[in-house]
Protein backbone atom coordinates (compact mmCIF):
# COMPACT_ATOMS: atom_id res chain seq x y z
CA UNK A 1 0.00 0.00 0.00
CA UNK A 2 2.63 2.59 1.03
CA UNK A 3 4.65 1.77 -2.03
CA UNK A 4 1.50 2.54 -4.32
CA UNK A 5 0.59 5.61 -2.51
CA UNK A 6 4.50 6.78 -3.32
CA UNK A 7 4.42 6.97 -6.70
CA UNK A 8 1.80 9.69 -6.67
CA UNK A 9 4.30 11.79 -4.62
CA UNK A 10 7.34 10.75 -6.84
CA UNK A 11 7.84 14.64 -7.08
CA UNK A 12 8.17 14.82 -3.11
CA UNK A 13 11.37 14.44 -1.60
CA UNK A 14 11.45 11.31 0.36
CA UNK A 15 11.32 13.43 4.00
CA UNK A 16 7.89 14.81 3.17
CA UNK A 17 6.52 11.75 1.53
CA UNK A 18 6.86 10.23 5.17
CA UNK A 19 4.59 12.73 6.20
CA UNK A 20 2.16 13.06 3.57
CA UNK A 21 1.37 9.27 3.60
CA UNK A 22 -0.34 9.08 6.72
CA UNK A 23 -2.95 11.75 5.53
CA UNK A 24 -3.38 9.83 2.36
CA UNK A 25 -3.85 6.93 4.16
CA UNK A 26 -6.27 9.00 6.59
CA UNK A 27 -8.10 10.50 3.23
CA UNK A 28 -8.76 7.34 2.02
CA UNK A 29 -10.36 5.63 5.24
CA UNK A 30 -12.42 8.32 6.05
CA UNK A 31 -14.18 8.94 2.69
CA UNK A 32 -14.26 4.95 2.65
CA UNK A 33 -16.04 4.80 6.14
CA UNK A 34 -18.07 7.93 5.43
CA UNK A 35 -18.97 6.29 2.25
CA UNK A 36 -19.83 2.99 4.12
CA UNK A 37 -21.89 4.51 6.83
CA UNK A 38 -24.21 5.84 4.50
CA UNK A 39 -24.60 2.96 1.97
CA UNK A 40 -25.30 0.78 5.51
CA UNK A 41 -28.14 2.51 6.43
CA UNK A 42 -29.48 1.63 2.72
CA UNK A 43 -28.21 -1.94 3.12
CA UNK A 44 -29.91 -1.90 6.74
CA UNK A 45 -33.06 -1.02 5.25
CA UNK A 46 -33.20 -3.10 2.58
CA UNK A 47 -32.11 -6.67 4.84
CA UNK A 48 -34.76 -5.46 7.03
CA UNK A 49 -37.72 -4.67 4.35
CA UNK A 50 -36.77 -8.05 3.25
CA UNK A 51 -36.92 -9.64 5.90
CA UNK A 52 -40.43 -8.53 6.47
CA UNK A 53 -41.00 -9.31 3.00
CA UNK A 54 -40.94 -5.74 1.50
CA UNK A 55 -38.96 -4.47 -1.12
CA UNK A 56 -36.97 -1.72 1.09
CA UNK A 57 -36.43 1.73 -0.22
CA UNK A 58 -36.40 1.35 -4.42
CA UNK A 59 -37.39 5.16 -5.63
CA UNK A 60 -34.30 7.01 -5.76
CA UNK A 61 -31.72 6.28 -8.23
CA UNK A 62 -31.75 2.51 -9.89
CA UNK A 63 -33.01 0.35 -7.63
CA UNK A 64 -32.98 3.08 -4.61
CA UNK A 65 -28.99 3.00 -4.94
CA UNK A 66 -28.65 7.01 -4.71
CA UNK A 67 -31.22 6.74 -1.66
CA UNK A 68 -28.16 7.44 0.44
CA UNK A 69 -27.37 10.74 -0.79
CA UNK A 70 -31.03 11.69 -0.65
CA UNK A 71 -31.15 10.85 3.37
CA UNK A 72 -27.49 13.43 3.60
CA UNK A 73 -28.90 15.32 1.60
CA UNK A 74 -32.32 15.97 3.37
CA UNK A 75 -30.58 15.95 6.62
CA UNK A 76 -27.94 18.56 6.09
CA UNK A 77 -30.44 21.16 4.41
CA UNK A 78 -32.99 20.78 7.25
CA UNK A 79 -32.79 23.56 9.95
CA UNK A 80 -30.49 22.69 13.40
CA UNK A 81 -33.11 23.54 16.04
CA UNK A 82 -31.20 24.11 19.43
CA UNK A 83 -33.95 24.22 22.50
CA UNK A 84 -34.07 27.12 24.50
CA UNK A 85 -32.78 25.83 27.84
CA UNK A 86 -30.06 23.72 26.82
CA UNK A 87 -26.92 23.96 26.74
CA UNK A 88 -25.81 25.63 23.25
CA UNK A 89 -21.88 24.55 23.29
CA UNK A 90 -21.80 21.36 24.63
CA UNK A 91 -25.91 19.87 22.64
CA UNK A 92 -23.38 21.11 19.81
CA UNK A 93 -20.03 19.63 20.96
CA UNK A 94 -21.85 16.31 21.55
CA UNK A 95 -22.06 14.90 18.13
CA UNK A 96 -18.39 15.56 17.27
CA UNK A 97 -17.43 13.72 20.99
CA UNK A 98 -19.29 10.10 19.62
CA UNK A 99 -17.64 10.77 15.85
CA UNK A 100 -14.60 11.95 16.87
CA UNK A 101 -13.79 8.61 18.91
CA UNK A 102 -15.03 6.44 16.28
CA UNK A 103 -13.14 7.71 14.11
CA UNK A 104 -10.21 7.86 15.35
CA UNK A 105 -10.63 4.04 16.56
CA UNK A 106 -9.63 3.24 13.11
CA UNK A 107 -6.25 4.23 13.33
CA UNK A 108 -5.06 1.32 14.63
CA UNK A 109 -7.18 -1.07 12.60
CA UNK A 110 -5.38 -3.04 9.39
CA UNK A 111 -7.12 -3.82 6.74
CA UNK A 112 -4.49 -5.86 5.29
CA UNK A 113 -1.06 -6.77 5.94
CA UNK A 114 -0.08 -3.13 4.90
CA UNK A 115 -2.18 -0.74 5.13
CA UNK A 116 -2.76 0.60 8.70
CA UNK A 117 -1.89 4.51 9.90
CA UNK A 118 -0.30 3.91 13.26
CA UNK A 119 0.30 0.71 13.25
CA UNK A 120 1.24 0.88 17.60
CA UNK A 121 1.80 -2.20 19.53
CA UNK A 122 -0.92 -1.49 22.37
CA UNK A 123 -3.52 -1.60 19.34
CA UNK A 124 -6.31 -3.44 21.93
CA UNK A 125 -5.29 -0.81 24.44
CA UNK A 126 -6.27 1.71 22.25
CA UNK A 127 -9.32 0.92 21.03
CA UNK A 128 -10.96 -0.22 24.36
CA UNK A 129 -9.96 3.16 25.57
CA UNK A 130 -11.52 4.97 22.11
CA UNK A 131 -14.67 3.04 22.32
CA UNK A 132 -15.06 3.67 26.32
CA UNK A 133 -14.99 6.87 24.73
CA UNK A 134 -17.90 6.95 22.80
CA UNK A 135 -20.36 7.21 25.74
CA UNK A 136 -19.52 10.68 26.58
CA UNK A 137 -20.87 12.08 23.73
CA UNK A 138 -24.29 10.10 24.27
CA UNK A 139 -23.87 11.91 27.67
CA UNK A 140 -23.56 15.01 27.20
CA UNK A 141 -25.96 14.24 24.29
CA UNK A 142 -28.60 13.63 26.86
CA UNK A 143 -27.62 16.04 28.90
CA UNK A 144 -27.09 19.35 27.13
CA UNK A 145 -30.45 18.74 25.48
CA UNK A 146 -32.91 20.03 28.37
CA UNK A 147 -35.15 17.61 27.81
CA UNK A 148 -36.36 14.71 30.16
CA UNK A 149 -36.36 11.53 27.68
CA UNK A 150 -32.87 12.94 26.41
CA UNK A 151 -31.70 12.40 30.06
CA UNK A 152 -33.32 8.74 30.41
CA UNK A 153 -31.95 7.91 27.32
CA UNK A 154 -28.32 8.72 28.37
CA UNK A 155 -28.57 7.74 31.90
CA UNK A 156 -29.40 4.51 30.57
CA UNK A 157 -26.43 4.17 28.06
CA UNK A 158 -23.77 5.15 30.54
CA UNK A 159 -25.19 2.22 32.52
CA UNK A 160 -25.40 -0.11 29.60
CA UNK A 161 -22.00 0.82 28.05
CA UNK A 162 -20.08 0.29 31.39
CA UNK A 163 -21.27 -3.03 31.99
CA UNK A 164 -20.98 -3.99 28.50
CA UNK A 165 -17.08 -2.25 28.24
CA UNK A 166 -15.67 -5.12 30.67
CA UNK A 167 -17.23 -7.83 29.44
CA UNK A 168 -16.16 -6.87 26.14
CA UNK A 169 -12.50 -6.23 27.94
CA UNK A 170 -12.40 -9.39 29.26
CA UNK A 171 -13.09 -11.11 26.23
CA UNK A 172 -10.35 -8.90 24.38
CA UNK A 173 -7.74 -10.58 26.80
CA UNK A 174 -8.90 -13.71 25.99
CA UNK A 175 -8.26 -12.99 22.39
CA UNK A 176 -4.46 -11.06 23.60
CA UNK A 177 -3.43 -14.63 25.53
CA UNK A 178 -3.86 -16.10 22.38
CA UNK A 179 -2.37 -14.05 19.91
CA UNK A 180 0.37 -13.33 22.32
CA UNK A 181 0.22 -9.48 21.46
CA UNK A 182 -2.31 -6.24 21.71
CA UNK A 183 -0.93 -5.55 18.29
CA UNK A 184 -4.00 -6.02 15.76
CA UNK A 185 -1.46 -7.25 12.62
CA UNK A 186 0.22 -9.36 15.02
CA UNK A 187 -2.95 -11.08 16.05
CA UNK A 188 -3.99 -11.78 12.98
CA UNK A 189 -1.00 -13.39 11.77
CA UNK A 190 -1.23 -15.15 14.58
CA UNK A 191 -4.13 -16.83 12.69
CA UNK A 192 -2.76 -17.80 9.83
CA UNK A 193 -3.09 -20.95 8.47
CA UNK A 194 -6.79 -21.30 7.56
CA UNK A 195 -10.27 -21.59 9.00
CA UNK A 196 -9.31 -24.01 11.77
CA UNK A 197 -6.42 -21.68 13.19
CA UNK A 198 -8.31 -18.90 13.35
CA UNK A 199 -9.49 -18.04 16.80
CA UNK A 200 -13.18 -18.48 17.23
CA UNK A 201 -12.76 -22.15 17.67
CA UNK A 202 -10.53 -21.91 20.78
CA UNK A 203 -12.20 -18.99 22.14
CA UNK A 204 -15.86 -19.73 20.78
CA UNK A 205 -17.68 -17.91 24.18
CA UNK A 206 -15.67 -15.24 23.69
CA UNK A 207 -16.42 -14.62 20.82
CA UNK A 208 -20.14 -14.77 20.98
CA UNK A 209 -19.78 -12.52 23.87
CA UNK A 210 -17.60 -9.71 22.39
CA UNK A 211 -19.80 -9.74 19.32
CA UNK A 212 -23.16 -9.52 21.80
CA UNK A 213 -21.47 -6.57 24.12
CA UNK A 214 -20.31 -5.10 20.96
CA UNK A 215 -24.00 -4.96 19.95
CA UNK A 216 -24.89 -3.22 22.95
CA UNK A 217 -21.80 -1.10 22.95
CA UNK A 218 -22.92 0.23 19.72
CA UNK A 219 -26.92 0.86 21.37
CA UNK A 220 -28.57 -1.47 18.41
CA UNK A 221 -30.76 -3.54 18.68
CA UNK A 222 -32.09 -5.41 20.66
CA UNK A 223 -29.78 -3.20 23.18
CA UNK A 224 -31.14 -0.34 22.07
CA UNK A 225 -33.07 0.99 25.37
CA UNK A 226 -31.12 4.31 24.95
CA UNK A 227 -33.37 5.48 21.89
CA UNK A 228 -35.98 3.12 22.92
CA UNK A 229 -38.50 4.90 20.28
CA UNK A 230 -41.96 3.47 22.19
CA UNK A 231 -40.39 4.26 25.63
CA UNK A 232 -38.29 7.33 25.71
CA UNK A 233 -39.50 8.69 21.81
CA UNK A 234 -35.41 8.41 20.32
CA UNK A 235 -33.76 9.07 24.05
CA UNK A 236 -30.35 10.44 23.59
CA UNK A 237 -31.19 12.47 19.92
CA UNK A 238 -34.64 13.70 20.54
CA UNK A 239 -34.02 16.67 20.56
CA UNK A 240 -31.22 16.59 17.89
CA UNK A 241 -32.29 17.62 14.06
CA UNK A 242 -30.48 18.14 10.86
CA UNK A 243 -26.81 18.07 10.60
CA UNK A 244 -26.00 17.21 14.72
CA UNK A 245 -28.25 14.43 14.24
CA UNK A 246 -26.70 13.09 11.41
CA UNK A 247 -23.32 13.22 12.80
CA UNK A 248 -24.79 10.92 15.59
CA UNK A 249 -25.84 8.87 12.95
CA UNK A 250 -22.88 8.09 11.55
CA UNK A 251 -20.99 7.71 14.31
CA UNK A 252 -23.56 5.04 15.16
CA UNK A 253 -22.82 3.34 11.83
CA UNK A 254 -19.08 3.91 11.84
CA UNK A 255 -18.96 1.98 15.19
CA UNK A 256 -20.94 -0.21 13.82
CA UNK A 257 -18.75 -0.99 11.03
CA UNK A 258 -15.70 -0.79 13.89
CA UNK A 259 -17.21 -3.62 15.62
CA UNK A 260 -17.99 -5.64 12.98
CA UNK A 261 -14.04 -5.16 11.65
CA UNK A 262 -12.77 -6.13 14.87
CA UNK A 263 -14.88 -9.35 15.25
CA UNK A 264 -13.77 -10.60 11.86
CA UNK A 265 -9.77 -9.80 12.80
CA UNK A 266 -9.98 -10.72 16.41
CA UNK A 267 -12.12 -13.76 15.69
CA UNK A 268 -11.72 -14.90 12.15
CA UNK A 269 -8.52 -14.30 11.47
CA UNK A 270 -8.89 -11.08 9.82
CA UNK A 271 -7.98 -11.04 6.19
CA UNK A 272 -6.96 -14.47 5.86
CA UNK A 273 -8.51 -16.46 3.18
CA UNK A 274 -11.37 -19.25 4.14
CA UNK A 275 -9.37 -21.31 2.20
CA UNK A 276 -5.82 -20.85 3.11
CA UNK A 277 -4.11 -23.83 4.29
CA UNK A 278 -6.58 -26.72 2.28
CA UNK A 279 -5.40 -28.56 -0.73
CA UNK A 280 -8.75 -28.35 -2.49
CA UNK A 281 -8.39 -24.93 -5.03
CA UNK A 282 -4.35 -26.30 -5.06
CA UNK A 283 -2.97 -25.89 -9.09
CA UNK A 284 -6.11 -24.87 -10.19
CA UNK A 285 -7.62 -21.61 -11.83
CA UNK A 286 -9.31 -20.65 -8.16
CA UNK A 287 -5.57 -20.41 -6.31
CA UNK A 288 -6.06 -16.83 -6.11
CA UNK A 289 -9.05 -17.36 -3.43
CA UNK A 290 -6.26 -18.93 -1.31
CA UNK A 291 -4.68 -15.36 -0.82
CA UNK A 292 -4.94 -13.55 2.13
CA UNK A 293 -6.60 -9.63 0.95
CA UNK A 294 -8.81 -7.42 2.14
CA UNK A 295 -11.63 -8.61 0.49
CA UNK A 296 -12.03 -11.30 2.75
CA UNK A 297 -12.15 -8.78 5.40
CA UNK A 298 -14.79 -7.05 3.90
CA UNK A 299 -16.81 -10.86 3.33
CA UNK A 300 -16.18 -10.96 7.28
CA UNK A 301 -17.50 -7.06 8.17
CA UNK A 302 -20.77 -7.68 5.56
CA UNK A 303 -21.20 -10.84 7.49
CA UNK A 304 -21.22 -9.29 10.87
CA UNK A 305 -23.40 -6.31 9.74
CA UNK A 306 -26.15 -8.60 8.08
CA UNK A 307 -26.28 -10.22 11.29
CA UNK A 308 -26.58 -6.98 13.35
CA UNK A 309 -29.98 -5.79 11.03
CA UNK A 310 -30.35 -9.50 11.50
CA UNK A 311 -30.77 -9.58 15.40
CA UNK A 312 -32.73 -6.25 14.58
CA UNK A 313 -34.98 -7.62 12.52
CA UNK A 314 -35.68 -10.72 14.51
CA UNK A 315 -35.75 -9.79 18.35
CA UNK A 316 -37.87 -7.53 20.64
CA UNK A 317 -36.51 -4.64 22.96
CA UNK A 318 -34.55 -6.48 25.95
CA UNK A 319 -36.18 -4.92 29.07
CA UNK A 320 -33.81 -2.31 30.99
CA UNK A 321 -33.01 -4.98 33.86
CA UNK A 322 -32.60 -8.38 31.94
CA UNK A 323 -30.29 -6.04 30.01
CA UNK A 324 -27.69 -5.37 33.14
CA UNK A 325 -28.58 -8.90 34.26
CA UNK A 326 -27.40 -10.04 31.04
CA UNK A 327 -24.47 -8.10 31.33
CA UNK A 328 -23.37 -8.46 34.83
CA UNK A 329 -24.48 -11.96 35.33
CA UNK A 330 -24.20 -13.78 32.15
CA UNK A 331 -21.77 -12.60 29.93
CA UNK A 332 -18.96 -11.17 32.35
CA UNK A 333 -18.82 -15.22 34.44
CA UNK A 334 -18.31 -16.58 30.85
CA UNK A 335 -15.54 -14.58 30.32
CA UNK A 336 -13.96 -15.13 32.84
CA UNK A 337 -14.44 -18.78 33.31
CA UNK A 338 -13.03 -18.83 29.66
CA UNK A 339 -10.29 -16.91 30.73
CA UNK A 340 -9.60 -19.61 33.26
CA UNK A 341 -10.21 -22.43 30.95
CA UNK A 342 -8.00 -20.81 28.28
CA UNK A 343 -4.84 -20.82 30.45
CA UNK A 344 -5.26 -24.45 31.82
CA UNK A 345 -5.59 -24.63 27.33
CA UNK A 346 -2.39 -23.16 27.50
CA UNK A 347 -0.24 -24.89 30.52
CA UNK A 348 -1.50 -28.39 28.63
CA UNK A 349 -0.50 -27.07 25.06
CA UNK A 350 -3.92 -27.80 23.64
CA UNK A 351 -5.10 -25.30 20.83
CA UNK A 352 -3.88 -24.13 17.64
CA UNK A 353 -1.90 -21.08 19.37
CA UNK A 354 1.92 -21.10 19.50
CA UNK A 355 3.24 -20.85 23.18
CA UNK A 356 5.79 -18.85 23.29
CA UNK B 1 -33.87 -28.37 36.05
CA UNK B 2 -32.06 -25.36 36.53
CA UNK B 3 -28.72 -26.53 35.10
CA UNK B 4 -30.53 -27.93 31.90
CA UNK B 5 -32.07 -24.83 31.83
CA UNK B 6 -28.87 -22.80 31.77
CA UNK B 7 -27.61 -25.55 29.14
CA UNK B 8 -30.53 -24.45 26.88
CA UNK B 9 -30.02 -20.22 27.26
CA UNK B 10 -26.38 -20.89 26.54
CA UNK B 11 -26.94 -22.31 23.66
CA UNK B 12 -28.79 -19.46 22.43
CA UNK B 13 -31.28 -22.12 20.98
CA UNK B 14 -34.41 -20.14 21.43
CA UNK B 15 -32.65 -17.35 19.52
CA UNK B 16 -31.35 -19.64 16.77
CA UNK B 17 -35.35 -20.63 15.87
CA UNK B 18 -36.02 -16.99 15.63
CA UNK B 19 -33.01 -16.24 13.59
CA UNK B 20 -33.97 -18.82 11.08
CA UNK B 21 -37.89 -17.65 10.95
CA UNK B 22 -35.89 -14.13 10.19
CA UNK B 23 -34.15 -15.81 7.20
CA UNK B 24 -36.15 -17.75 6.21
CA UNK B 25 -38.28 -14.66 5.26
CA UNK B 26 -35.45 -12.94 4.12
CA UNK B 27 -35.32 -14.84 0.68
CA UNK B 28 -39.31 -15.57 0.24
CA UNK B 29 -41.05 -13.23 -2.74
CA UNK B 30 -41.64 -10.13 -1.50
CA UNK B 31 -45.29 -8.83 -1.46
CA UNK B 32 -44.96 -5.50 -2.02
CA UNK B 33 -47.35 -3.92 -4.72
CA UNK B 34 -45.69 -0.74 -6.43
CA UNK B 35 -48.07 1.60 -5.84
CA UNK B 36 -48.82 4.02 -8.12
CA UNK B 37 -48.00 2.17 -11.10
CA UNK B 38 -49.53 -1.11 -9.89
CA UNK B 39 -52.60 -1.03 -8.44
CA UNK B 40 -54.72 -3.63 -6.22
CA UNK B 41 -58.16 -5.22 -7.02
CA UNK B 42 -60.93 -3.32 -5.69
CA UNK B 43 -64.18 -5.12 -4.52
CA UNK B 44 -67.06 -4.39 -5.91
CA UNK B 45 -68.53 -2.91 -2.70
CA UNK B 46 -65.90 -0.90 -2.43
CA UNK B 47 -66.76 2.34 -0.68
CA UNK B 48 -65.33 5.72 -2.34
CA UNK B 49 -66.61 9.17 -2.68
CA UNK B 50 -70.14 9.87 -2.85
CA UNK B 51 -71.88 10.89 -6.46
CA UNK B 52 -75.77 11.94 -6.98
CA UNK B 53 -77.45 10.21 -9.95
CA UNK B 54 -80.06 10.87 -12.04
CA UNK B 55 -82.86 8.34 -14.12
CA UNK B 56 -82.46 7.53 -18.00
CA UNK B 57 -84.21 10.56 -18.95
CA UNK B 58 -81.88 12.93 -17.17
CA UNK B 59 -84.46 13.62 -14.36
CA UNK B 60 -82.67 14.10 -10.72
CA UNK B 61 -83.41 10.87 -8.56
CA UNK B 62 -82.89 12.48 -5.61
CA UNK B 63 -86.25 13.76 -3.81
CA UNK B 64 -84.72 15.59 -1.33
CA UNK B 65 -85.73 13.76 1.72
CA UNK B 66 -83.10 14.46 3.97
CA UNK B 67 -82.89 10.43 5.47
CA UNK B 68 -79.24 10.07 3.84
CA UNK B 69 -78.04 13.75 6.16
CA UNK B 70 -80.65 11.81 8.94
CA UNK B 71 -78.61 8.96 9.00
CA UNK B 72 -75.13 10.30 8.47
CA UNK B 73 -72.79 9.73 11.20
CA UNK B 74 -70.89 12.47 10.72
CA UNK B 75 -72.81 15.39 9.53
CA UNK B 76 -71.21 15.33 6.18
CA UNK B 77 -74.45 16.06 4.64
CA UNK B 78 -76.61 19.16 4.35
CA UNK B 79 -79.48 20.81 1.89
CA UNK B 80 -81.97 22.79 1.13
CA UNK B 81 -84.94 21.93 -0.83
CA UNK B 82 -87.89 24.07 -2.66
CA UNK B 83 -90.66 22.77 -4.86
CA UNK B 84 -89.85 22.55 -8.37
CA UNK B 85 -91.74 24.03 -11.37
CA UNK B 86 -93.53 20.38 -11.98
CA UNK B 87 -94.75 20.79 -8.66
CA UNK B 88 -92.06 18.14 -7.01
CA UNK B 89 -89.84 18.43 -4.05
CA UNK B 90 -85.99 19.17 -5.33
CA UNK B 91 -82.76 19.91 -3.98
CA UNK B 92 -81.49 23.77 -4.66
CA UNK B 93 -77.80 22.55 -2.39
CA UNK B 94 -76.66 19.37 -1.73
CA UNK B 95 -73.38 19.58 -0.21
CA UNK B 96 -71.14 16.75 0.94
CA UNK B 97 -68.20 18.23 3.28
CA UNK B 98 -65.27 15.39 1.82
CA UNK B 99 -63.28 16.35 5.68
CA UNK B 100 -66.32 14.71 7.98
CA UNK B 101 -67.61 12.00 5.29
CA UNK B 102 -66.28 8.59 6.85
CA UNK B 103 -67.21 6.15 3.62
CA UNK B 104 -69.87 4.25 5.88
CA UNK B 105 -72.30 4.11 3.01
CA UNK B 106 -75.39 4.52 5.33
CA UNK B 107 -76.35 7.26 3.47
CA UNK B 108 -76.79 5.23 0.33
CA UNK B 109 -78.49 2.15 2.44
CA UNK B 110 -80.74 4.97 3.50
CA UNK B 111 -81.78 6.43 0.12
CA UNK B 112 -84.95 5.55 -0.78
CA UNK B 113 -84.70 6.48 -4.24
CA UNK B 114 -80.87 5.39 -4.88
CA UNK B 115 -79.83 8.40 -5.88
CA UNK B 116 -76.96 8.89 -3.80
CA UNK B 117 -74.37 6.16 -4.34
CA UNK B 118 -70.63 5.47 -3.68
CA UNK B 119 -68.10 5.09 -6.81
CA UNK B 120 -64.90 3.34 -5.74
CA UNK B 121 -62.59 6.48 -6.21
CA UNK B 122 -60.53 6.67 -3.40
CA UNK B 123 -57.32 8.50 -4.53
CA UNK B 124 -58.32 12.72 -4.55
CA UNK B 125 -56.95 15.22 -2.59
CA UNK B 126 -57.33 19.27 -3.08
CA UNK B 127 -55.67 22.11 -2.25
CA UNK B 128 -57.51 24.56 -0.72
CA UNK B 129 -59.47 24.02 2.21
CA UNK B 130 -62.89 25.41 0.74
CA UNK B 131 -62.31 22.39 -1.91
CA UNK B 132 -63.38 20.10 0.61
CA UNK B 133 -67.22 20.44 -0.01
CA UNK B 134 -68.48 18.88 -2.74
CA UNK B 135 -71.86 20.78 -4.91
CA UNK B 136 -74.93 18.98 -6.67
CA UNK B 137 -73.16 19.68 -9.63
CA UNK B 138 -70.15 17.77 -8.65
CA UNK B 139 -71.77 15.23 -7.65
CA UNK B 140 -74.28 14.39 -10.51
CA UNK B 141 -71.42 15.08 -12.79
CA UNK B 142 -69.33 12.21 -10.91
CA UNK B 143 -72.90 10.52 -11.51
CA UNK B 144 -72.75 11.13 -15.05
CA UNK B 145 -68.99 9.89 -15.28
CA UNK B 146 -69.45 6.86 -13.29
CA UNK B 147 -73.17 6.47 -13.53
CA UNK B 148 -72.73 2.49 -15.32
CA UNK B 149 -69.82 1.49 -13.86
CA UNK B 150 -71.62 1.86 -10.56
CA UNK B 151 -74.48 -0.07 -11.55
CA UNK B 152 -72.61 -2.55 -13.53
CA UNK B 153 -70.47 -3.01 -10.20
CA UNK B 154 -73.75 -3.54 -8.18
CA UNK B 155 -75.36 -5.41 -10.33
CA UNK B 156 -72.39 -8.32 -9.95
CA UNK B 157 -72.56 -7.31 -6.12
CA UNK B 158 -76.58 -7.84 -5.91
CA UNK B 159 -76.33 -11.99 -5.06
CA UNK B 160 -74.33 -11.89 -2.21
CA UNK B 161 -76.51 -8.87 -0.33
Amino acid sequence: MDEFLTIFFDFLPAESIRFVLPFMKIIILLVALILGAAFLIFFERKVIAFMHQRIGPNRVGPKGWFQPFADVIKLFIKEVIVPSNADRFLFLTAPLLSLIPALAAWAVIPLNETFIIADIDAGILYLLALTSFSVYGVILAGWASNSKYAFLGAMRSAAQMVAYEIAMGFALVGVLMAGGSLNLGDIVAAQSGGILHWFWIPLFPLFFVYFISGIAETNRHPFDVAEGESEIVAGFHVEYSGAPFAIFFLAEYVNMLLIATLTSIMFLGGWESFFAGSNYLMNTSLEFLMEPSILWLAVKVSFFLFTFFWLRASFPRYRYDQIMKLGWKVLIPITIIWIGVEGVMFLANVGPWKVA
Amino acid sequence: MKILYIIKTLTLIDLLKGLKVTLKNFFKPKITVQYPEVKTPISNRFRGKLALMKYENGEERCIACKLCSAVCPANAISMDSEESEDGTRRTTRFDIDAFKCVYCGFCEEACPVDAIVETDIFEYHMTENHQRLQTKEMLLQLGDEYGEKIVRKKAKDHLYK
